[in-house]
């Protein structure tokens, strides 16, 4: 197999400057945010603490992050080593995921300046889920980059410093294993203590399990999603057979995930919500259908293999697992009298650190080692042209 | 490098093992029950149906506790808050239904109902608060936040189940605002002043094994029988008398979620007053069991990540050398 | 109204024109008539012959006779004596005795059937009303004797009105008011302790301008002096409004001139119309709640003298304004035409990219190049 390399070229293109005039946009409304207050540019209120920051940028992006914690998973714990090509995209796109889920965290803390208290013994409170959510994260968010360092060292370290990064490289590794496992399942234990603020079809003593099964199926379905896009888009030779293997994976995965998830409200007695609880049961079914579509699309290995069907079953898992996500935090979740949608502000903040994420992951592409060298563009920037860069707007959509 | 069956299976066995080592050695940790209440914990009876919806205890809340009044009309002629929020710690709600003209009545009738902290036997802000600036006290069991150590997660907020913790969203640097059972004046050995300043003793302070007491006597006395109500403080000899209402058989607080340090009295159904029916088993405590049951010493994970370790070294010395 | 009158008037009453005028439009406007009534009290007044009035003291502490003659509307006392036929009041009376006793039996044979009786006092029932006799017979006997060949009933002060002071528990004598006596014609109450002089008045001259009493309320009071409650019209209602107390005499929130209500000031449960037309005529202010004292609900049958100054009233018709937080407020910002359009347009836009990319896929030969460019 070849080697990862940089790809090279002109980093002014269509993609990026629209990424980065919308990244501009998004540094504008933060710093209204830091000298007006929260209120000044969201719609969150004392009904609605958590708004589309936590909904998106915590809890949706880093699901959709979590492609090199999957990918992790498969080629070093299960040493499906085949797979190796697609670890280095996916732990870019998952550094990149949580880096800025992180960031946009300090702009969503009312009183960032004490942020560091979550560190300290003396303020860290262990019965916290978001103690240990927060602190979960930060840990993985630099792990990423640790684990992404051989690539970075690659380009510029001299070789001696890389063998030692390739050698040592298990540590990190073992660490992005472990800590989405547990903050993956954490964020789903997060809206246990909101009891009956969240509809009785999404709250569930099993929502670690249910969020950390999704989360990894959404990581696969990431790969999945940014393999084809980057196929296309950097006109590169398809992985269709490699992403075909890997989403027999989210079959397993999402079955598995609706035996509990429907097992769970059996159980509980509540299967007759799902039906008469109004615009609540939209949004299940809604979510449900999502969810059980990519298990049909990828029933026979005909269809894995098809480029087109591989990819519409990535966007649904991943439409599932964001829509489970948004309902859990915001829609399912309420109390009497109190209204939220994200105010235009909010929304173009969220579009601004999708468009960043999206700027740096064509930036590191292009700078680092990161994509398998074997393709017929390398260094041609001709060739680099993204073909349409609303196609690379849908990453988080 | 070659795909191998038995790499594979190598792999996943080890993998598993590592999972299956975690689990093992995951103790069922014991559930986490309801805590306690301090045996000295003091508490407000709040009982509605003699409340005479005055706001006095709205304004002496402004004064004691130096909040600014709070404007709901375009006017902005009068304090009238439409709820507690990151200037008001405590509000007085209106019940109003049909013709709304008889008090405490369910069907055309109207009745006060007073939101602020009920100071929650085992409180799911103080658990699920990442920096503990959420505390409960040992001795009084009054929940309190500590501005200087909040972060402004919100996570309280999210979790409360009667929506009591309040955020200044309209402020650069703002608070979090809730009422802390005016700790500063009991320091100076006064009570909270909203049952100091309730002219008819519809808020009243005392140790809530007292309160309990007093809720229960109200509650035992048939309608329409002549009663006396203590104002201030429970057994003050600061009495009135008052015809004794038509309770709802339950005071709110005693079991909910554990219980409460606030206790409620009402003639209208506490659901439509604005107070939920819960469970007795709280949420921080069954929260809290989980999260204990995943993280019990640690013991899982530090498994789990012992295992990791050695199969990722040995997976990526393989990949290495096929390299 | 014709000079001759007027002229008349000023020699009888001994009164400037201008303040009789005045007089007639503060009566007018004490019941609550319509522009022109003023005009009409003025006729009647000037044109009537005097209606005469026999007034009956009982158990009562004369206060209202007291108040009465301390009204001070331009010769107001005049009025009372020149209006008025005062043919019978124990206590303006020159004469006394078996003289005062023939004057009333003479005035009732006279006026027969046209007379006004006022009462003032309780009358006790107990043990055959024994305990009050004026000339050797019981109230009882009198206020029936009387009140036979009355044209009107009126019942001044809550003595008469509705038992008062000396029916207070345990009530020793049986004392009750004279409508629980006289059944058979309507008696006007004017209760209070002491009733505002002009309620009385303007009770006697809508009388004798429109000749019937004024409309009752289910009490039996002028509806346009009880009509309304005290703590409705109370110059402190907005302190109460805001929450502002006095929480003991002399304290701050008294001496700023917060609400009584809790010193046990009777108001939300009284109906007079004390704070809208005060009491001796020298100006704002006086009026019990004025002064800083509570008030006791003196006009108020099972308020007044029954409970406790300082105990807590039972507010009625506190039905909350309108303003009034309620249980559930809708609040937050939901979804609005800017947000939802935003939404809208990413939503599409990705939906509409999604679509196209997938459209795409299928199609493409991963060697082909030429469709990575634009």
């Amino acid at each position: 197999m070849s080697k990862a390399a940089p790809l090279g070229g002109s980093y002014i293109t269509k993609t990026t400057v629209i990424t980065a005039i919308l990244t501009v946009i998004m540094g504008a409304l933060l710093l209204y945010r830091l000298v007006f207050g929260l209120g000044a540019v969201t719609n969150l209120s004392n009904g609605y603490g958590f708004g589309l920051w936590i909904a998106y940028d915590v809890f949706i992006s880093t699901a959709f992050a979590c492609g090199g914690y999957s990918m992790a998973i498969l080629v070093y714990i299960f040493n499906r080593g085949e797979y190796h090509p697609l670890v280095r995209p996916a732990l870019i796109a998952s550094a990149f995921g949580y880096s800025l889920g992180g960031m946009s965290i300090m702009f969503d803390v009312g009183r960032y300046w004490n942020a560091w208290h979550l560190f300290l013994p003396g303020w860290a409170n262990p019965t916290s889920i978001m103690f240990e959510v927060a602190c979960c994260i930060a840990a993985y968010c630099m792990v990423l980059w640790v684990e992404f360092a051989p690539a970075i060292a690659e380009r510029f370290a001299p070789p001696k410093v890389v063998a030692i990064l390739k050698k040592t490289a298990f540590i990190p590794i073992a660490i992005g294993c472990l800590l989405p496992t547990m903050h993956q399942s954490s964020l789903g234990s997060l809206l246990i203590p909101a009891g009956y603020l969240v509809h009785p079809l999404w709250q569930s003593n099993l929502l670690p399990v249910m969020a950390l099964s999704s989360a990894i199926c959404m990581g696969y379905s990431i790969v999945i999603f940014e393999g084809s896009l980057v196929t296309e888009a950097y006109n590169r030779p398809s992985e269709a057979h490699m992403l075909g293997k890997i989403s027999r994976l989210i079959s397993g995965l999402l079955i598995f995930y609706l035996v509990v998830r429907w097992g769970n409200l059996a159980y509980a007695g509540k299967l007759g919500l799902v039906l008469t609880s109004g615009k609540y049961s939209f949004f299940f079914i809604l979510e449900n259908l999502l969810f059980v579509l990519p298990v049909i699309l990828l029933a026979t290995q005909k269809n894995r293999v098809n480029p087109q069907l591989l990819f519409i079953a990535a966007v649904s898992m991943l439409l599932a697992g964001a829509l489970y996500r948004l309902d859990l935090v915001l829609i399912a979740y309420g109390r009497e009298g109190w209204h939220y949608f994200p105010s235009v502000g909010e929304i173009l903040i969220t579009v601004g650190f999708v468009a960043l994420e999206i700027l740096g992951y064509i930036v590191c592409v292009k700078l680092f080692p990161v994509l398998s060298s074997h393709h017929p563009a390398h260094g041609k920037g001709s060739h680099t042209v993204l073909r349409a860069p609303s196609a690379a707007a849908t990453t988080n959509e | 490098m070659a795909f191998s069956r038995r790499n594979f299976l190598k792999g996943a066995a080890a993998g598993s093992a590592a999972a299956a080592c975690a689990a093992a050695t995951t103790t069922p940790a014991e559930a986490r029950e309801n805590l306690t209440m301090p045996p000295k914990a003091v508490g407000l009876l709040y009982d509605s149906t003699i409340c005479v919806g005055c706001k006095a205890c709205v304004v002496a809340c402004r004064d004691a506790n130096d909040t600014h009044p709070e404007f709901s009309t375009e006017e902005k002629l009068w304090d009238n808050p439409l709820d507690i929020s990151g200037k008001t710690i405590t509000v007085i709600k209106m019940y109003s239904e049909g013709t709304g003209q008889h008090k405490d009545q369910e069907k055309d009738g109207f009745a006060f109902m007073k939101r602020s902290c009920l100071h929650c036997v085992d409180p799911s802000c103080v658990s699920v608060c990442p920096v503990t600036a959420m505390t409960k006290d040992p001795v009084t069991g009054i929940v309190s936040h500590e501005p200087a150590d909040c972060i402004g997660c919100r996570y309280c907020i999210v979790a409360c189940p009667f929506a009591v913790p309040q955020f200044e969203f309209d402020k650069a640097f703002p608070k979090l605002l809730k009422c802390q059972l005016c700790k500063h004046r009991q320091a100076e050995g006064k009570i909270p002043a909203c049952a100091e300043v309730c002219p008819t003793g519809a808020t009243l302070f005392g140790p809530v094994t007292a309160l309990k007491e007093e809720a229960d006597r109200r509650l035992a006395v048939p309608a329409g029988k002549p009663n006396t109500f203590a104002r201030k403080t429970v057994g003050s000899p600061d009495v009135h008398e008052h015809p004794n209402a038509a309770y709802v058989q339950h005071a709110y607080g005693t079991t909910e979620m554990g219980g409460t340090q606030m206790l409620l009295l009402s003639g209208v159904p506490f659901e439509k007053m604005g107070y939920p029916k819960l469970r007795e088993r709280s949420y921080a405590s069954e929260a809290e069991t989980i999260q204990e049951g995943i993280y019990h010493d640690l013991i899982a994970p530090v498994a789990l990540f012992a295992g990791l370790l050695y199969v990722a070294r040995k997976n990526t010395k393989n990949h290495d050398e096929e390299e | 109204m014709n000079d001759d009158i007027l002229n008349a008037i000023e020699t009888r009453l001994g009164l400037s024109r201008r303040s009789f005028m005045q007089f007639c439009a503060a009566m007018a406007a004490t019941m609550g008539l319509p522009k022109g009534a003023d005009a009409a009290i003025a006729n009647a007044i000037a044109s009537s012959t005097r209606p005469p009035v026999i007034w009956l003291h009982f158990q009562e502490c004369t206060g209202c006779t007291e108040s009465m003659l301390r009204a001070e509307h331009p010769a107001l006392d005049k009025l009372i004596l020149e209006i008025i036929s005062l043919d019978y009041h124990e206590t303006l009376f020159a004469g006394a005795g078996h003289q005062a006793e023939a004057a009333r039996k003479a005035s009732m044979a006279a006026n027969k059937g046209k007379y006004v009786l006022v009462v003032e006092g309780a009358i006790p029932m107990k043990d055959g009303g024994i305990y009050c006799k004026v000339g050797g017979h019981t109230a009882l006997d009198l206020v029936k004797e009387c009140a036979a060949d009355a044209a009107a009933v009126i019942a001044i002060g809550s003595c008469a009105a509705w038992g008062g002071m000396p029916s207070s528990a345990p009530n020793p004598t049986g004392a009750v008011g004279v409508d629980e006596i006289i059944k058979d014609k309507p008696v006007v109450n004017i209760p209070g302790c002491p009733p505002s002089p002009y309620n009385f008045l303007s009770t006697v001259v809508h009388y004798l301008t429109f000749g019937k009493l004024p409309e009752l309320d289910g009490k039996g009071r002028p509806k346009f002096a009880y009509g309304r409650i005290i703590h409705e019209n109370c110059e402190r209602r907005p302190h109460f409004d805001a929450g502002r107390f006095a929480q003991e005499f002399g304290d701050e929130g008294h001496r700023l001139g917060y609400c009584l209500y809790k010193l046990g000031c009777k108001g939300p449960e009284t109906f007079a119309n004390c704070p809208s037309i005060l009491f001796n005529d020298i100006g704002s202010g006086s009026w019990p709640v004025g002064t800083g004292h509570p008030c006791i609900g003196c006009s108020e049958k099972g308020i007044g003298f029954t409970k406790p100054i300082h105990s807590l009233a039972e507010p009625v018709y506190i039905t909350p304004p309108e303003s009034y937080a309620r249980i559930v407020e809708e609040q937050g910002q939901g979804i609005t035409l800017a947000s939802g359009a935003t939404m809208a347009v990413i939503g599409g836009l990705a939906v509409g990219a999604g679509a196209k990319f997938a459209a795409n896929l299928g199609k493409k030969k991963p060697e082909d190049s030429s469709i990575g460019k634009e």
